[in-house]
């Protein structure tokens, strides 16, 4: 019995991992698999074989230790931080890359004895700065997925690729010119595939390549074409932009580039002292985002008419000479005044961005206004694009449908689930004699391809990416494909003559054919190195405006409810089957495991629905029905909806979670979509939301209205400079005694951390890299309804304000570690003690589960094991366990350590260093590495040189429930928003 | 004591009875006393018995099934959750401790007091602490994580971690004050039992029943009916009633640390001790009331188990329940007046918030009802108690409840803010414990005098000393308490 003859069978009756704990365990197959004595790792990995498997078992007699390793052939090259040599049980971390979107986002992958368990931002990459998104975090479980593609398939039978070469050798032969033949890519950046098919287009002129992303239309670059007559990428530069203007961008949240954009308006954002000065940000959206929730100004309207928005404020900075097209003298037309005089106010040092679901004519205004305010080679700068020129899926549909695609090969992307839904295309897959399609999962599209070959995780191969900028990273892999998967770069090369190709000899051919022939090496293997190629990075180009090109827009009134279609957790669903992000609640709304309507409140009073509350939503003759959502913020009339959801196909975690709302995008309504109508039918549907009370105010009650609490504490930019102690102030100065004798944390290293407020989006980051980091367990969609989420960090979301027109604050909050903790002194056993270093520690062993102190625990930040989340893992989900932290079992508590592994490994490196003070900043928590605006800040509070140190001493610093004096070692810096006076009352 | 209400209407027969104010009624001597209680134990079992010991076990026997299910899976089963980690364990383990007071304090408090009444029910309501004490006991053991674990709260040496246990926390202290508890009152129940064994010995022995005389003999521990014995079993008795009675106030005050020592606001309150104990003594005379009613009842008890006995327990239960309407208020009054924003909200939210109608439930039984028993009708009106029993013990489960889960659902932290709703077994264990409570009780009343033969003649002896009263028939030793 091997778990391969399970999993196989759970692809086909599409079971659910963790929406039942029972489901799993029902099984008599998995429950004598967990008796087996042996793990029987190596069945696992090759489904076929028995004598593999007995081979590996007497390599690892032969190897005794390296048993685990599965470490490429390949030289690959460790940054210098770690160890020179494998020290077994010592991780080694790896420059890579996360590609999102076609752009790379710098990484370093943790790798503990040949398995990657953590991602890492890149400190030496110039864009992420060492920092990374939460998808780039969880990135790191989708190695392990359960239900990744295992084999190739020929239809629907299993074969290996030994049949696919052989298949494929003959396609090339009758290849010709290549009519007939068309490669439909994800948008990629990728150097080597570029130069892969420029090879590929070369051999076959008749050939084309077709590229789609579900979630970037490549608006900006066509909008620069029509603006500067050439096809350009903005690269925006938020650090040198002291008034920014978002029209519908999320650039902190959605965006393919949003770790760089937020480290860069981090920077702007921060204030230490009062008195400096800080960013201030205007945003226009339909949809509450996080980018909405920095904002000083947010102004809400329909996503469609932003465009109206924009040329209006073309007009107003005085970048365009035609007229109106808002109404005059409403609220919107003097919001814009005002933004446009702030900007005026401010230009060059201003900026103006569109959002990727915007048109490519909003984006061409964008950057003739812009342009006007002389923004260009300041705030914004041109570069070559990443991106080339490619067929559209539209296209490429329209020729399947005309009989005349004979080969179509799909690297990636699930265009069967992605694409327009107007386009049928996965009955246009089925069309195609010859279909190949490259993908990691037993998705949609791989159940109407021909072929289905299993694709190599991006950490499993050699490739390269682009940022935005052109900085170019050699992705290196760091585990050997699990099942024998092959990259998009091999699979296209393949195509050029029929035979298998290795990816390492790909992308060093290509690189060494561009470097410097004398320097190649060297630059190769500091590229490799680094995380990023020394001089890849494209020049600025100049180019010339022509306003005349961009046309007229008209005072177009919109016909009925608006839907917007938005990126969610799981990105264009190939996070899917990621229980991580599934888990992570979505970053406004707090929802997991589902996606809804976003609605706001007057829409749901009008259909007089509830959040929960099934809604049908027709576009022309396509309608879907999902639960609403009521959200605060959200535009009247404008309903937003989350793609990713709804799969069909991909394995046990996403099959059946959510809606696909994908089944009324099609390519006229790609982004958004007017003349759409909302009614409420009959049901409900119990959301799995992590956080149910919405504000800081107690409800009302009769006889009582409701109190701020003052838990997020909020003051503007000029409060801060009068009353800089606005924020500790709200707290009785009193000082109170403690019963029972106070320990002496005046000498030694006292662990610390203050979070900036101000500066934190909410961006779930900390989170997935607290996940990863700690080993913390998935719970499922029925245990978040029953409110027994298992993160250590989590990010409460606080509106403020009216309903219609709220603000929001995002608040971080793991284990306080108070050292006066209310927690360790009712546990009975002592399970939960201070250390004389400060930290409030979990002795996991001695814990029997009475869940008093969580009871105790005024922050709520514990988290008790209700039963055992682990039960269900399969052995190569548990390569993804950090070995560092324990894996806590059912029926004991646990909560946020302050990584109390990661100060203890740093203890060790300055003793054996030759027992020198660790110094401040060597320490760097998991959750305080990713972040993309260094909100975070840990280290010793006695050493008052340490940034810790000096963060507690701004005037903004306060603890939270100070009253209760449980003396937390967390501490906040008060959130901060900088009006514009013009428009504060 | 003895006063007469002759104007009311005698309707059946048991109520007339019941209108005659003494304690021991029928005329009985004591023989009969002696054969009455007796008799339950050593005669033919009563069909009934049999099926309320199979329906009782059968409900016990879903307790196990359910509590194994929890044991192999986990406390996720129930439907605790985060902010509310304690919920129907805690709240069942309350009401059953508090449902033990009324036994101490009947047969320690009462006896200090030298109040006769209580010889009828001390007994049973004795035999209703030790079981309620074991049904309580369950949910601290089960409702931890790792119950397999939960002998690392005794302080006895263990080879797994060489460490003490934190003497600081208020579980630590409820382990020992409920140890105690359980333990002294076994002993005290037990101490009064032996001459009631001495006299089943005896009559089984006449009978010519020799296991039954063997096994009576072993528990009776070689009672002879001496003088001497009677002198030292009184000082005996007498100095555990001293000792049992500092524990009626002392373990629900002890309990009632585990919510006032903590940080949570509606628990950190310094009202708690006297309010949990008032509401202990308040829930346990229901619970003897709705027990005693059953099977005096059941059992044809009426000469033992009178309108006297009704009339001072639920002036009891008026007393306390006042008492607990008074705490209620305090809290109220506490709340607005500390000008705590959390303290304030946390009793608002009480009242009004998503658990209103376990706050009406709770104030509507504990508070309002009982005022009935200003009218002495009432008091001594059998139906009327029992509903009224029956009430009170609702009333008291939900004081417990509201306390535990409305304070946890909504504490500092709004984001954190959740709500509790049972699982199923977390309903099938909490009825469950009943089934236990009720398999041991009726094994109790199968096995053991349900009345304590001794204590009642010597009742009888007082009664026979007032005016209008026949000096008791018979001749059989009598416990002579208060003639020395």
């Amino acid at each position: 019995m091997d778990l391969i003859q399970i999993s196989p069978a759970q692809n086909a009756t599409g079971k659910k991992y963790w929406r039942s704990l029972n489901e799993l365990s029902g099984t008599p197959a998995f429950s004598q698999w967990v008796e087996n004595e042996f793990p029987g790792g190596a069945e696992i990995l090759d489904p076929n074989s028995r004598r593999t498997m007995l081979k590996l078992m007497a390599a690892s007699f032969g190897m005794a230790g390296l048993v685990a390793c599965r470490r490429p052939d390949e030289k690959i090259l460790p940054v210098s931080k770690s160890a020179e040599d494998v020290i077994p049980g010592k991780p080694m971390f790896y420059a890579t890359a996360f590609v999102n979107r076609g752009v790379a986002n710098g990484i370093h992958v943790e790798v503990h004895d040949g398995r990657p368990t953590k991602v890492e931002g890149n400190p030496m990459h110039p864009n992420s700065q060492g920092a990374a998104s939460a998808l780039a975090q969880a990135s790191v479980l989708s190695v392990y997925d359960p239900d990744r593609a295992r084999t190739v398939h020929e239809g629907a039978n299993p074969t290996n690729w030994a049949a696919y070469d052989k298949a494929v050798a003959g396609l090339v032969a009758g290849f010709g010119a290549g009519t007939g033949l068309r490669i439909l890519s994800e948008r990629t950046s990728s150097p080597t595939l570029l130069s892969v098919k420029a090879e590929l287009l070369k051999k076959y002129p008749e050939a084309k390549w077709a590229e789609y992303d579900s979630l970037d239309g490549g608006h900006a670059i066509a909008g620069a074409e029509m603006v500067f007559g050439q096809r350009l990428q903005p690269v925006y530069h938020f650090d040198r932009a002291d008034v920014i203007l978002s029209l519908d961008d999320d650039f902190m949240g959605e965006d393919a580039a949003s770790v760089e954009a937020t480290k860069q308006f981090s920077k702007k954002r921060k204030v230490s002292k009062p008195g400096e000065p800080m960013n201030r940000l205007y945003l226009v959206e339909s949809r509450f985002s996080i980018t909405g929730a920095m904002a000083d100004h947010r102004m809400r309207i329909k996503s469609g008419e932003v465009l109206q928005f924009t040329s209006d404020l073309a007009v107003e900075v005085g970048a365009k000479s035609s007229l109106k097209v808002l109404k005059p003298g409403d609220a919107t037309q003097k919001w814009l005044a005002a933004v446009a005089r702030d900007l005026k106010a401010n230009a060059g040092k201003c900026l103006v961005t569109a959002g990727p679901m915007q048109s490519a004519q909003v984006h061409a205004l964008a950057f003739l206004i812009n342009h006007t305010l002389g923004n260009i080679g300041t705030t914004v700068t041109f570069v070559k694009p990443i991106f080339e020129p490619a067929q559209s899926i539209q296209e490429l549909a329209k020729e399947i449908g005309a009989g005349s695609v004979k080969t179509l090969v799909i690297l990636g992307g699930n265009p069967a689930y992605t694409a327009p839904a107007e386009l049928n295309f996965a009955s246009a897959i089925a069309k195609v004699p010859a279909s190949i399609y490259l993908g990691a999962e037993m998705d949609e599209t791989a159940a109407a391809a021909k072929w289905h070959l299993p694709m190599t995780h991006a950490m499993e191969a050699w490739g390269d990416a682009r940022s935005s900028d052109g900085s170019a990273t050699i992705m290196q892999p760091q585990i050997a494909p699990l099942y024998g998967g092959r990259s998009a770069i091999e699979v296209a090369a393949q195509l050029l003559d029929g035979k298998p190709k290795k990816g390492y000899a790909l992308v060093q051919g290509y690189w060494k054919s561009v470097l410097p022939a004398a320097d190649a090496d060297r630059i190769w293997r500091k590229g490799i190195h680094d995380g990023v190629v020394p001089g890849s990075t494209f020049a600025e180009v100049k180019a010339t405006v022509n306003a005349k090109a961009i046309p007229e827009v008209a005072a177009a009134a919109l016909s009925g409810t608006e839907l917007v279609f938005l990126s969610s957790n799981l990105g264009d669903g190939r996070f899917a089957n990621n229980a991580w992000m599934q888990e992570v609640p979505e970053a406004m709304t707090k929802l997991t495991w589902d996606n809804a309507a976003h609605i706001s409140p007057a829409m749901a009073r009008e259909l007089k629905v509830e959040t929960g509350g099934m809604v049908k939503i027709t576009l022309g003759s396509r309608s879907i029905e999902l639960p609403a959502l009521v959200t605060p913020g959200q535009a009247e009339g404008s309903v937003a909806l989350q793609l990713g959801y709804g799969r069909k196909k991909i394995g046990r975690v996403g099959e059946g979670i959510g809606v696909n709302v994908g089944e009324l995008r099609t390519s006229d309504g790609w982004a958004f979509a007017s003349g759409a109508s909302v009614t409420a039918v009959a049901g409900s549907r119990e959301l799995a939301i992590t956080q149910e009370h919405h504000s800081m105010r107690e409800p009302d009650m009769p006889g009582r209205k409701g109190e701020m609490r003052p838990v997020v504490r909020e003051g503007s930019l000029e409060e801060y400079k009068a009353h800089p102690h606005f924020a500790p102030e709200v707290d009785h100065a009193e000082e109170m005694f403690d019963l029972q004798g106070v320990h002496d944390y005046s000498k030694g290293y006292q662990w610390g951390m203050a979070i900036d407020l101000n500066l934190c989006t909410g961006c779930n980051a900390c989170l997935v890299a607290c996940n990863a980091e700690n080993n913390i367990p998935v719970v499922g969609q029925d245990q978040i309804r029953r409110g027994r989420e298992m993160h250590w960090i989590r990010l409460d979301r606080y509106y403020t304000g009216t309903e219609e027109d709220p603000q929001a604050v995002m608040q971080p909050l793991g284990c306080q570690q108070c050292e006066a903790a209310p927690c360790e002194n009712v546990c009975p056993v002592a399970a939960t003690v201070h250390s004389p270093e400060g930290l409030n520690d979990m002795a996991y062993n001695r814990c029997v589960g009475t869940r008093y102190c969580a009871n105790n625990c005024p922050y709520k930040v514990r988290r008790f094991n209700y039963l055992d989340w682990h039960k269900h893992i399969t052995p190569v989900a548990e390569m993804v366990h950090n070995p560092d932290v324990s894996v806590r079992m059912r029926g004991i508590m646990e909560k946020c350590t302050y990584c109390v592994q990661r100060i203890q490994e740093k203890r060790i490196a300055a003793k054996v260093d030759g027992r020198r003070p660790i110094r401040d900043g060597e320490i760097v928590t998991a959750c305080q590495q990713t972040c993309p605006t260094d909100a975070i800040v840990f280290g010793n509070i006695n050493d008052p040189a340490s940034a810790v140190a000096k963060a507690k001493a701004e005037p903004r610093d306060y603890t939270l429930l100070k009253e209760i004096n449980t003396k937390p070692r967390t501490s906040f810096l008060a959130r901060l928003r900088n009006p514009n006076p013009e428009l504060k009352a | 004591m003895a006063t007469t209400t002759a104007t009311l209407p005698s309707i059946t027969k048991p109520l007339a009875q019941e209108l005659n104010p003494s304690l021991v009624t029928g005329n009985l001597s004591y023989h009969e006393v002696t054969d009455q209680v007796c008799e339950i134990v050593e005669g033919k079992v009563h069909r009934n018995w049999y099926i309320g010991f199979a329906i009782s076990f059968t409900i016990f026997l879903m307790m196990v099934g359910m509590l194994g299910y929890q044991l192999f899976t986990g406390v996720g089963v129930w439907g605790n959750n985060a902010p509310v980690a304690w919920a129907w364990d805690i709240t069942n383990f309350v009401f059953w401790i508090g449902i033990g007071h009324a036994g101490t304090l009947i047969s320690a408090v009462l006896f200090l007091f030298r109040q006769k009444w209580r010889t009828s029910i001390n007994r049973a309501a004795e035999a209703m602490t030790l079981f309620a004490v074991a049904c309580a006991a369950i949910y601290p053991v089960m409702h931890t994580g790792r119950p397999w674990r939960t002998y690392w709260l005794f302080p006895v040496p263990n080879l797994d971690l060489n460490m003490w246990q934190n003497f600081r926390s208020p579980l630590m202290w409820d382990v020992f004050a409920i140890s105690t508890y359980g333990s002294v009152s076994a002993v005290f129940w037990y101490m009064g039992l032996i001459p009631d064994l001495a006299t089943l010995r005896d009559r089984a022995a006449v009978a010519g029943d020799k296991t039954r005389a063997l096994l009576y003999g072993i528990f009776s521990l070689g009672w002879r009916f001496s003088a001497r014995h009677w002198t030292n079993y009184e000082k005996m008795y007498l100095l555990l009633a001293a000792i049992s009675t500092p524990l009626v106030l002392s373990v629900h005050s002890i309990v009632s640390f585990d919510f006032a020592t903590s940080v949570i606001p509606g628990w950190h309150t310094t009202i708690f001790p006297p309010y949990f104990v008032a509401g202990a003594v308040f829930s346990g005379f229901a619970m003897v009331q709705t027990l005693m009613l059953v099977t005096r009842w059941a059992l044809g008890l009426e000469n033992l188990i009178t309108p006297k006995h009704l009339d001072n327990m639920n002036k009891i239960i008026l007393a306390t329940g006042m008492i607990v309407g008074y705490a209620y208020a305090t809290e109220f009054f506490i709340a607005w007046y500390s000008a705590n924003q959390y303290e304030r909200f946390v009793f608002f939210n009480r009242a009004f918030g998503p658990y209103w109608w376990a706050y009406a439930i709770m104030v509507s039984c504990n508070v309002l009802s009982p005022q009935i028993f200003w009218y002495k009708p009432f008091r001594t009106n059998v139906m009327v108690t029992f509903v009224m029993s029956i009430f009170v013990n609702i009333g008291m489960w939900f004081e417990r409840f509201v306390i535990i889960a409305s304070s946890l659902h909504r504490d500092f932290m709004p984001s954190s803010w959740g709500y509790f709703k049972p699982s199923y077994v977390d309903i099938c264990t909490f009825i469950g414990t009943f089934g236990f409570f009720m398999t041991l009780f009726l094994l109790f009343l199968r096995f053991i005098p349900c009345i304590a033969l001794s204590e009642v003649k010597g009742a009888m002896a007082a009664q026979a000393h007032l005016p209008g009263h026949d000096p008791v028939k018979g001749t059989t030793p009598v416990h002579a308490g208060g003639h020395h």
